[in-house]
């Protein structure tokens, strides 16, 4: 476990040699800079709940883009080979693969600590740190088990399209999907306690401030069952 | 330093290795001989722990490639086929992750990435990105990454594919020079750069050990395969069996020709029969044009032999 670190410096590192992260960064913060100009107006509550919100519906589809190359490019352009026999177990070099992406992750939000400062300054009654602490451990949870779920994809397939696609449909399906279902009044018991269970609702939670352990361990270990299926398929390679 | 016994590697119903053994000595450079898709590549994979065997085993430097795969891979440096590499970082960089990977200290790496890089004609290029480089210089990168913690076997899979002629002499004096403090063992399907850098080699096709030995003995082995071509004004019907009657002739195929006839005539094993054969041809009056030793090329030594295989395969079936 001790490479892993080594292999996060290298992947992060890696992010800012490609135009796809620099668009990615570009799209996320020009969309959550939109919707802080929706909620910074006068007369509004000083949170950031609506931010928050939105952040999950683009991580749908950012994230997939900035995991889609971790395993599956290393796959086809044979670089596993080098890294594989190098002396490097294969939990380190998932694990360390997750680091950098969620580091390049954590990059991408401290632009948006921006909007807490102006909030900060402009809110009339004081601040509440509460609810945007939680909503940002919320956010970097719900990042980290989006990226366990591309790195999951990458490592199934040598192509990169085909693993941002196969992430994006998985993510759409486990929080865009139960979000619409739930507005459905019709909804039987079975599917509605199932979409309360996923992504969404958990993380609406986070975003009001209240980070209830339940929620914490979901996101933690549904993050390690994907991460430990990652090294199960890197291994897999070793079976055929 | 390399010890392989009855390694068998199966992909799904396709046979690749098929229970080689092979025993690499200490400081020796090792080629290993084979056409395309002859499990060339596959073999080196299973010892450098890449793909575990299906059935036999290894060990390199004394450690078992399945149970201690780890200090396996401490041991080793590998030059994959095709030399893949991480396009986006420089070559600086590159090595540098390498030694951190290898856990190199900082000291450590500073010091061997000068050496390699000089070693294999980098100095100039550390600071250029991997993608802007020549196939050539990827290869030396690649070569210099194997070198990097100065291991004691180095596994090098084709090291002078795609290179142009001075860099193939090149990287050959490079791999002559590492000869006695490394144990190297390359993989190659040209005859020409066994007999230029290697002690040993080993021929492979269709997973099997088909011969194992010098480059003289190999070469040996090739000559018996060899054919003495005989261009001469001759009536066709006599010239075959004037040339069967010359001592140490074993086949005698007439090609034909228009009115110079060319006679392809097989020696027996150990035989030098070019003499003789002139000798017979003018001493009957017909008049010589040319007399010549054509070697078997390595390519249809690799045909004839896995031809061979095929009809032993078939023969064990039926029986």
């Amino acid at each position: 476990m001790t490479k892993a670190p080594v292999i996060a410096r290298r992947e992060l590192s890696s992010y800012f040699y490609s135009p796809i992260a620099y668009v990615a960064m570009t799209l996320f913060l020009l969309a959550t800079g939109f919707s802080f100009w929706d909620d910074f107006q006068p007369g509004r509550v000083a949170a950031m709940r609506s931010i928050f919100e939105w952040m999950v519906w683009l991580l749908v589809f950012i994230t997939p883009v900035l995991c889609m190359g971790l395993m599956s490019q290393e796959w086809a352009t044979g670089t596993i080979e080098t890294l594989m026999t190098a002396p490097v177990g294969e939990t380190d070099v998932i694990l360390g693969k997750f680091l950098g992406s969620l580091s390049f992750f954590v990059l991408l939000l401290i632009p948006t600590s921006l909007y807490v400062v102006m909030l900060a300054i402009y809110s009339v009654p004081r601040l509440d740190f509460g609810p945007i602490f939680a909503g940002y451990l919320g956010i970097i949870l719900v990042g980290a088990l989006f990226i366990s779920i591309g790195l999951l994809c990458s490592s199934l397939t040598r192509s990169q399209v085909v693993a941002a696609v196969g992430a994006a449909a998985v993510l759409f399906i486990i929080t865009i999907v139960p979000r619409w279902a739930s507005e459905k009044a019709m909804l039987p018991p079975f599917w509605r306690g199932l979409s309360d269970q996923l992504v969404f609702r958990r993380y609406t939670d986070f975003s009001r401030g209240v980070v209830d352990t339940g929620h914490l361990v979901f996101f933690i270990a549904a993050t390690a069952v994907c991460l430990f299926l990652s090294v199960k398929v890197l291994e897999s390679r070793r079976w055929k | 330093m390399i010890s392989v016994s009855q390694l068998t590697k199966v992909y799904g119903q396709t046979l690749a290795v098929d229970r080689i053994s092979f025993e690499v000595g200490k400081g020796q450079i090792v080629g290993f001989l084979g056409p395309n898709g002859a499990g060339k590549s596959t073999t080196l994979k299973m010892l450098t722990c890449y793909l575990p065997p299906t059935s036999g085993g290894a060990t390199v430097a004394g450690f078992d490639i399945f149970h201690q795969s780890d200090q396996v891979r401490q041991q080793l440096g590998y030059l994959p086929e095709n030399c893949p590499l991480y396009g986006e970082m420089k070559v600086e960089e590159y090595l540098d992750f390498r030694g951190q990977l290898r856990g190199m200290d900082r000291e450590t790496r500073k010091h061997r990435i000068g050496f390699v890089a000089e070693r294999c004609w980098l100095k100039n290029v550390l600071r250029r990105s991997i993608s802007h480089l020549s196939k050539g210089y990827r290869q030396r990168v690649g070569l210099a990454d194997a070198l990097l913690h100065n291991p004691p076997v180095l596994i090098l899979d084709e090291p002078t594919i795609g290179l142009d002629p001075t860099q193939i002499r090149a990287t050959r004096d490079l791999i002559k020079e590492l000869k006695g403090q490394h144990t190297v063992m390359l993989s190659t399907h040209i005859l020409p750069e066994v007999e230029a850098v290697c002690d040993a080699a080993i021929v492979i096709a269709g997973g099997r050990i088909v011969a194992q030995g010098t480059p003289d003995e190999l070469r040996a082995k090739l000559r018996t395969e060899a054919r003495v071509l005989v261009e001469c004004k001759a009536p066709a019907a006599e010239l075959e069996p004037t040339l069967r009657r010359v001592s140490g002739v074993k086949d005698v195929e007439v090609l034909g020709g228009g009115q110079y006839v060319t006679a392809a005539v097989r020696p027996k094993d150990g035989y030098d029969i070019r003499e003789e054969v002139a000798r017979t041809v003018i001493q009957r009056g017909w008049p010589l044009r040319e007399v010549r030793l054509e070697h078997a090329t390595l390519e249809e030594f690799f045909v004839q032999v896995t031809a061979n295989q095929a009809m032993a395969k078939t023969a064990s079936s039926e029986a």
